[in-house]
């Protein structure tokens, strides 16, 4: 499957160098701005591999994003914002180790 | 319990052996599925958090750099700089399969094979921070690309071993156990109606003899 493009969801800061590298970039300042734009990306199966999503607007829709864990696309990644990282990413990496052994190991 | 409605006869027994004999064999197969794919995952999750401390960092550098580009430039023109992107990339997605686990590979190709083309503006009108920053990004991208493929792994992999291990309980606690109660059951009504049947088989004889020859 060829000629997928790649989504950039963040606050404007964030998210401006992404262009500049040919992604596409949909600016977003806060969670209620964001869930209707990654539930519209994430619809359209045949456009967007991937999405990368800062972690500050992706702890507000969390339960947005679990919706598409199941599925091959998108991949739905959490990046840091300009303002660091928040760990959410890390968190992410532990729930699923939770989800395959039944309990948490690391 | 499932051992009381079945009809206690030899037809019964012999389906129900076969299906023990399915259900330990499934069970088998299954835990040796669930035991590769918790190996890969096991990789993957190694994998993925070493690129993600190698992503955040990267990309803590970049925005770093971009804040200082920001700052020493005005929003306008760095907005304008960055207005109408030269460069574009697709990406192409590839299905592997892991332990008949469909998950994705990513190859992408740029537009024009320049690396100069990330820069999407004159020079003179930008600072050389913003190039530094756009660079520095640029550099963070292949690894994020890697990340992607990874953490979707990761999550696809984790699915299939939930299930996995879901249906491995089911037969290792529910299902074997009870067909086992129901082999048992049907074998001892069997025998229980063996019994009844030489006693009465017994009483019978005892019967007619006496009849015969009176015997007491």
């Amino acid at each position: 499957m060829n000629g997928f493009k790649i989504a950039v969801i963040g606050d404007k800061d964030s998210s401006v160098g992404f262009k500049a590298l040919g992604l596409d970039v949909f600016p977003a300042d806060s969670c209620e701005e964001a869930k209707p734009l990654l539930r519209r990306l994430a619809k359209d199966k045949e456009t967007y591999a991937i999405i990368y999503i800062t972690e500050e607007l992706a702890g507000g829709i969390m339960d947005e994003i679990n919706k598409h864990k199941d599925e091959v696309t998108p991949a739905i990644i959490l990046i840091p914002s300009k303002n660091g990282t928040l760990g959410l990413g890390m968190s992410a990496l532990t729930s699923a180790v939770e989800r395959a052994v039944g309990s948490g190991v690391l | 319990m499932a051992s009381t409605n079945v009809k206690p006869t030899r037809m019964e027994l012999n389906r129900a052996k076969a299906r023990l004999k399915t259900a330990t064999r499934g069970h088998k197969l299954l835990k040796d599925k669930r035991d590769e794919l918790m190996r890969q995952f096991m990789l993957i999750i190694k994998q993925n958090k070493e690129l993600r401390q190698k992503v955040e960092a990267g990309l803590g550098e970049a925005m770093a750099a971009m804040s200082v580009a920001s700052a020493v430039m005005s929003p306008e023109m760095l907005e304008q700089a960055l207005l109408y992107p030269k460069q574009s990339v697709e990406v192409d997605m590839k299905l592997k399969n892991v332990m008949s686990v469909e998950v994705p590979e990513y190859s992408f190709k740029t537009r024009s094979d320049d690396p100069s083309e990330i820069y999407p503006y004159g020079y003179a009108m930008t600072s050389g921070e913003l190039d530094d920053a756009i660079g520095s990004l640029s550099q963070t991208f292949s690894d994020m690309l890697e990340l992607a493929r990874v953490e979707k792994t990761m999550q696809l992999l984790a699915q299939e071993i939930e299930k996995t291990r879901r249906r491995v309980n089911a037969l290792e606690y529910v299902m074997i156990p009870e067909m086992q109660a129901t082999i048992k059951y049907i074998t001892m009504k069997l025998e229980e109606n063996e019994r009844g049947n030489i006693t009465r088989l017994m009483k019978v004889k005892d019967t007619i003899l006496q009849e015969a020859h009176g015997y007491e």
